[in-house]
């Protein structure tokens, strides 16, 4: 290619890139579109429920889901950039706001539950159940470099090394798991093995009988054989994660609610509102498949009915509360 | 004496040697694994499918066609102005200090974390000229990216042709830009190539500011055909699709929980591997031919 015919090429395609953004605005809106970003803990749910949605309209209707955590995609969604946003943790004042300053309406709708798994090695023959405290008395910020070893939590724990090992400080889990231990969101010690790779946890928590660290309760059902969960004492009994003790609401406070945040203005739209219907009706059978733990029948029944009745806001604050269960959220009239 | 210096001499040889092996092995090891992990989950089900929740349906389709149109715009927009602003600054600006402070400026731009570009994108292709979070965009700002590289590298090709060169055309009368058309560029042409190139595998494997301009990880549809069967037959829709790219569809699997999806990200893994490896080898190629056509 001569240089001649290089500058035409250039001068050819610049034009025609002009072009398009020309008549970019003219074709925009020629088929049903649904725009989904948020929580990468929400994901796999709203990926799984997608993929059905699409299958079952013959790809009329185009789903495309993000995950740009759940703070980024309220900040997308208040802003009017997209349709529903996946969150792990409910709307906060700041983002509250941002959606009244636009005029955002939203309908808050809980879809499925996420506990937190505390877990040790299955060489750990020691550990069996920890109190809050005691967790507390670990992850505190003041125990770094202080709290090193078993025997100091419970003096019959042997006196070997405590290794630790937890998410990383840009994970929805990491924000959730202070705040329901240490008691305040994002304030923890920094001497742990850190990462926002749950699989990297899971598999440094197996191969050390000295471990002990935190992960997402999916992650632990996906390889139950390779870790040995640790019971919470709350406030009664030790109680072990699982699907019962979750929807019961008696393993606490590692269990929360996920939520699905849909723009008022956009659940008039025909293909969002089948969507959000095909989500709260379809959806349970899927949570099980990529391991989440669904809501009680009834409570998806009352947050079909908050969406057909059109009941838009929160059933919080504003502020995260640790510890709540779905019908109660669900009763709580909703705020703006 | 000489002996001290011959020891030095076999020592450092050791420690070159060792660095080479270091960095040779471990690109190995990590190939190797992504091979042995991968390989087998690469079938025609895997390039052709969309992503699903269950690993074995899953595929890397709008990922392949994302990072794909994506390198085609970036290649169209980037090449050319780089190539232009380099051939200018080296053949056409005097040299004063403004030209000298743009020189300092672009070689800095190079070394330029990406995430900025990635904001800097946000800003001004999203929001500013609301382009959105569209193939387009992504191209733009991985030619913004790639911009002070292919600068950088162009202005060394360029400047490896000798005067003698130049001064012989415009001898025979010829003007700046026949010069510069007709000698410099194609004598320069293999290393302008290497480094567009080189520029283009590091835009492939880019995540982050693609990330920050607002790539999606679910996307279950292709960009619109650049073909229609109505006049004027060519659409660039396609250029305001919602994608995503090979990178991201990667660390979506990578952190699923569970093990199935494993094998999944490591196939991914090795097809952008091979996607970079058949871009350095395309400008190994090209290089060889041209060197071989240039004759002085």
């Amino acid at each position: 290619m001569s240089v001649g015919q290089a500058v035409k090429c250039i001068v050819t395609a610049s034009f025609a890139a002009t072009l398009c953004i020309g008549s970019e605005s003219a074709h925009a809106d020629q088929s049903a579109m649904i725009k989904i970003d948020g929580s990468s803990t929400v994901y796999p749910l709203t990926e799984a429920v997608a993929e059905e949605f699409q299958n079952a309209n013959r790809g009329k209707v185009r789903v495309t889901v993000g995950i740009a955590g759940t703070g980024g995609g309220f900040k997308k969604f208040c802003r009017g950039e997209i349709d529903v946003a996946d969150a792990s943790r409910p709307i906060l004042k700041e983002e509250m706001a941002l959606c009244q300053k636009n005029g955002i309406t939203y309908y808050e709708l809980p879809i499925a539950f996420d506990a937190l798994t505390v877990a040790v090695s299955p060489m750990n023959t020691w550990v069996t159940s920890m109190t809050v405290e005691e967790l507390k008395k670990i992850w505190e910020p003041s125990a770094q470099g202080k709290i090193t070893k078993w025997n100091q939590i419970r003096s019959e724990w042997p006196d070997a090394p405590l290794i630790l090992f937890g998410a990383g400080s840009d994970s929805g889990t990491f924000d959730y798991f202070t705040d329901a231990i240490v008691g305040k969101s994002k304030s923890s010690r920094g001497d742990y093995t850190a990462s926002e790779d749950d699989n990297v946890l899971v598999q440094g928590i197996e191969k050390n009988k000295h471990a002990l660290g935190y992960i997402p309760f999916a992650y632990y059902a996906a390889q139950m054989k390779k870790l040995k969960t640790v019971a919470i004492k709350g406030k009664g009994k030790p109680i072990l994660p699982s699907a019962e003790t979750v929807v019961k609401g008696t393993y606490q406070p590692l269990s929360r609610p996920l939520f699905i945040y849909v723009s008022e203005t956009a659940a008039k739209r025909a293909e969002v509102k089948t969507f959000v219907e095909y989500y709260l009706t379809e959806g349970p059978k899927l949570i099980a498949e990529v391991r989440y733990i669904p809501l009680l029948d009834q409570a998806y029944g009352m947050a079909r009915e908050r969406f057909h009745r059109g009941v838009v806001g929160t059933g919080f604050a504003g502020e995260p509360e640790v510890g709540l269960s779905v019908e109660e959220i669900l009763n709580r009239p909703p705020k703006q | 004496m000489l002996r001290r210096r011959k020891r030095t001499e076999a020592m450092f040889k050791i420690v070159g040697i060792g660095s080479l092996a270091l960095a040779i092995g471990t690109l190995a090891l990590l190939f190797g694994a992504l091979v042995v992990e991968g390989a087998s989950r690469i079938d025609w089900q895997f390039l052709t499918s969309f992503p699903s929740r269950r690993a074995m349906q899953a595929g890397v389709l709008p990922a392949l066609v994302g990072s794909s149109l994506i390198m085609l715009v970036t290649a169209v927009v980037g090449i050319p102005l780089g190539v232009a602003a380099a051939i200018y600054l080296e053949e056409y600006a005097r040299r004063t200090w403004l030209t000298e402070l743009i020189e300092v400026t672009v070689t800095n731009l190079a070394g330029v974390p990406s995430i900025i570009f990635g904001l800097l994108a946000l800003g001004l292709f999203v929001y500013i000229l609301g382009l959105g979070a569209s193939i387009l965009t992504a191209g733009l700002t991985l030619a913004l990216l790639i911009l002070p590289v292919v600068i950088v590298t162009t202005r060394e090709a360029i400047r490896a042709i000798p005067v003698q060169i130049r001064e012989a055309a415009f001898a025979l009368g010829a003007t700046k830009w026949q010069t510069v058309s007709h000698h410099v560029l194609p004598y320069s042409a293999a290393g302008i190539l290497t480094g567009i190139i080189l520029s283009l595998s590091r835009a492939i494997g880019e995540t982050a500011p693609i990330v920050t301009i607002g790539a999606l990880t679910f996307i279950a549809f292709l960009p619109p055909a650049p073909f229609t069967d109505q006049p004027p037959f060519l659409s660039f829709e396609w250029l305001m699709s919602p994608f995503t790219v090979m990178p991201i569809q990667m660390f979506a699997w990578v952190s699923r929980p569970g093990a199935d999806f494993a094998s999944n990200a490591a196939a991914a893994g090795l097809l952008l591997v091979c996607m970079t490896f058949a871009m350095n080898g395309l400008a190994i190629y090209v290089r060889y031919r041209m060197r071989k056509r240039v004759s002085w």
